[in-house]
């Protein structure tokens, strides 16, 4: 990683998987991102943070092939300005413009200048993530104005749809600009569950940010805990019990399998198969049903904490387990292959909301979608955080990146999952510590966790201030990457195969507006 | 298709019984004529509005549907738009951008209608804080829109959520 640029300090974040993080100067940026690209590595995220006297810091947090890059770029406190990145990388359009609508940090000379989180319900010149921020001053309620791209041309006309939406679904806008049925272009416009939680973890005790990066985006609640308590625990050097970590990839991969199972039946039912809905949603309220009765929880929130986790397998509910996982791997296999079979749904699936491979690299796809369209990614397999470096995942990829390919990924994810539990309770044996408590954080720490939730990697970064408390907390969600491309996905195609498209990535809203 | 049909006859009929009304859950008191009541008991039809939530009320949202608690089995359908509704399913904390939308759809909702909040957020504002701490949120849904039934739990269970749906279109007792 030296060799990206001959100014680089590299220090190592003493977190689960490799990371370092460097500080650089503005004149830097655009050089060593460039060079990250060239060699294949991507953008993960981008948040900014107030130091006050000390000026702004932007984080950019880059992905390369040994592993994470975090560059710290201090900015002065009167000019907080940085060289835009999103000619580089396209998915920083949208992460720099939610930089500037929280702290009033700007990305000189990006050609999208627009607002992104911010509406209008606060002040167009305060910004809510600085320390001085006073919402009571603060609060507008001015008439929201956003300046979409309009598509001219005979015959074109504009379909708007939402905030609210037809199905049981997150709320955000979409304009299609169509001819005939056919769409030329998709706007999304989203922020509008904004409901500030960067700023509530700035008043939360270590204990409470658990519980709050487990609601950042619901159905990935033990992807957002895990990566907050990695970066918890970068903070404080410290490494949970074995036995915590096992349980911890059992409650990722019953997530995985969990949202799998519901998405597949959601794609047979938007093809008018509504067979595969009402099985696989069988098959998944079993899922929860174990969840709950052997850890207290359907969807597992709070069952990681920073030190570990909170509830425990005994061999009585492994047993359960196991029989769980025969029986699934029996009726998902046997779904599959009638999904395969069924030449109506297959019609429906293949070729539809296609993303070449090209174009995924270009835009930075991630997670599942990206996998879907040959961007072989995984942070199970490449930087397998403990306990997946033991067990050996087996990386699901696809390069047609339509309908189909997304489908496939998620079946091929879906039964490695399930063997990976399989192996994990394995390696579950006898009992042991759940956790090592973790009280507090040393002061002005810097930490940073990333898992592979089963929508793609999910990012926690912490900072802490001089009394150990959470100064500013940064919860990165894949979507933010994917949102865009999906976009692209729908070129050409009709409007009647946009759920149907929208359903096979199934983005957060709630983990992109904060 | 003879695979299809063997699975259906194979996997049989899971429904289990829906659960009573349960009056606690009311918050303001019922104001729907009997004979309303009983149209609507026939036939509900709810619009959900995520108003701000994480998405994990949805969740259970969408398990009220599956082959267990079989909501239509009920009588009791989602549908696409509020002016075909008589009951709002809402959720989250408002957030203050959708607090113009939540009430736009309020306002789009035929009379006679009921309002259900759904979720810890919804009757609260729950984990995210209200209007009073939190420059983002609304706070809990009777802030905006008026309530009749709220159910909390993070997120509720599909059971707590059938109950307060089935509360609303109950007599009061
Ligand atoms: S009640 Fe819980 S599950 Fe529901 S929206 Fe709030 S945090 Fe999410």
């Amino acid at each position: 990683m030296n060799n990206l640029h001959p100014n680089l300090q590299l220090t190592p974040f003493p977190t689960a998987i490799p990371a370092w993080q460097a500080p650089i100067v503005a004149g830097d940026l655009q050089l060593i991102c460039h060079k990250v690209r060239e060699s294949g590595g991507r953008l993960v995220a981008i948040w900014g943070r107030d130091r006050r006297e000390a000026g702004f810091v932007l984080h950019v947090l880059l992905l390369t092939q040994t592993g994470l890059l975090c560059l710290n770029l201090p900015l002065s406190r009167q000019v907080p300005s940085y060289p835009d990145i999103s000619r580089i990388f396209p998915s920083a359009n949208r992460m720099q413009r939610a930089v500037y609508d929280m702290l009033g940090m700007a990305a000189l000379q990006a050609a999208d200048q627009r607002r992104w989180l911010r509406h209008a319900a606060w002040a167009d010149d305060s910004f809510p993530l600085r320390k001085d921020f006073d919402a009571q001053a603060a609060l507008r309620s001015d008439l929201d104005d956003y300046p979409f791209v309009r598509v001219e041309g005979q015959g074109v006309h504009e379909i708007p749809v939402g905030p609210v939406h037809a199905g049981i679904i997150e709320p955000g806008h979409f304009r299609f600009s169509v001819v005939g049925e056919k769409v030329l272009r998709l706007e999304e416009r989203l922020g509008y569950i904004h409901k500030g939680i960067e700023k509530r973890f700035e008043s939360s005790t270590l204990q409470q940010g658990a519980k709050l990066a487990g609601r950042v985006s619901g159905d990935s609640t033990v992807a957002y805990a895990w990566a907050y308590a990695m970066a918890a625990e970068c903070i404080a050097d410290k490494t949970p019990p074995d036995r915590a970590l096992w349980l911890r990839a059992l409650f990722l991969e019953r997530e995985r399998i969990a949202n799998h199972l519901g998405d597949l039946g959601y794609l047979g039912n938007d093809v008018a198969f509504s067979f595969g809905f009402a099985q696989f949603w069988i098959l998944k309220e079993q899922v929860l049903r174990h969840n709950a009765a052997l850890f207290g929880h359907r969807y597992l929130m709070d069952a990681v904490v920073p030190g570990g986790v909170s509830v425990d397998l005994d061999e009585a509910g492994k047993k359960v387990l196991s029989e769980e996982c025969a029986m699934l791997t029996r009726e998902v296999q046997l779904l599959r292959r009638l999904y395969e079979e069924h030449a109506g749904v297959q019609d429906r699936f293949i070729g539809t909301g296609r993303v070449a491979p090209k174009l995924a690299a270009q835009l930075g796809l991630c997670g599942l979608a990206g996998r879907a369209s040959s961007q072989a990614w995984d942070m199970r397999v490449q930087f397998a955080c403990a306990p997946y470096g033991m067990l050996d995942v087996q990386m699901a990829t696809h390069q047609n990146g339509d309908v189909a390919a997304r489908v496939n990924v998620r079946f091929d994810e879906l039964l490695e999952s399930l063997r990976l539990q399989r192996e994990i309770m394995a390696n579950l044996l006898g009992t042991g510590d759940l956790a090592y408590p973790l009280a507090s954080l040393p002061a002005n720490g810097f930490g940073v966790g990333m898992v592979e939730g089963w929508r793609g990697e999910v990012m926690v970064a912490i900072h802490t201030d001089a009394a150990g408390n959470l100064d500013r907390v940064h919860p990165h969600d894949p979507s933010w990457q994917n949102w865009p491309v999906l976009e692209h996905a729908i070129i050409g195609n009709i409007v009647p195969d946009f759920p149907l498209i929208n359903k096979s990535f199934n983005l957060s809203y709630s983990g992109c507006d904060l | 298709m003879y695979q299809i049909i063997r699975q259906i006859i194979k996997t049989g009929i899971k429904t289990e019984a829906a659960p009573q009304s349960d009056e606690s859950l009311r918050v303001t008191p019922a104001h729907l004529q009997q004979q309303i009541l009983d149209a609507f008991g026939g036939a509900l039809s709810i619009r959900l509005v995520d108003a701000g939530s994480c998405n994990g009320c949805e969740l259970e949202i969408h398990a009220v549907n599956n082959a267990y608690y079989n909501l239509e089995g009920l009588g009791i359908k989602f549908v696409a738009s509020p002016r075909h509704a008589d009951m709002l399913l809402v959720t989250g904390p408002v957030s203050r951008h959708m607090e113009v939308a939540l009430k736009r759809t309020y306002e789009a909702t035929p009379d006679p209608k009921l309002v259900v909040a759904i979720g810890e957020c919804a009757c609260n504002g729950g984990i995210f804080g209200t209007d009073v701490d939190n420059y983002a949120s609304c706070g809990n849904i009777a802030n905006v829109i008026p309530v009749d039934v709220a159910v909390s739990g993070c997120p509720p269970t599909p059971v707590a959520i059938l109950q307060a749906i089935l509360t609303a279109i109950s007599p009061e007792k």
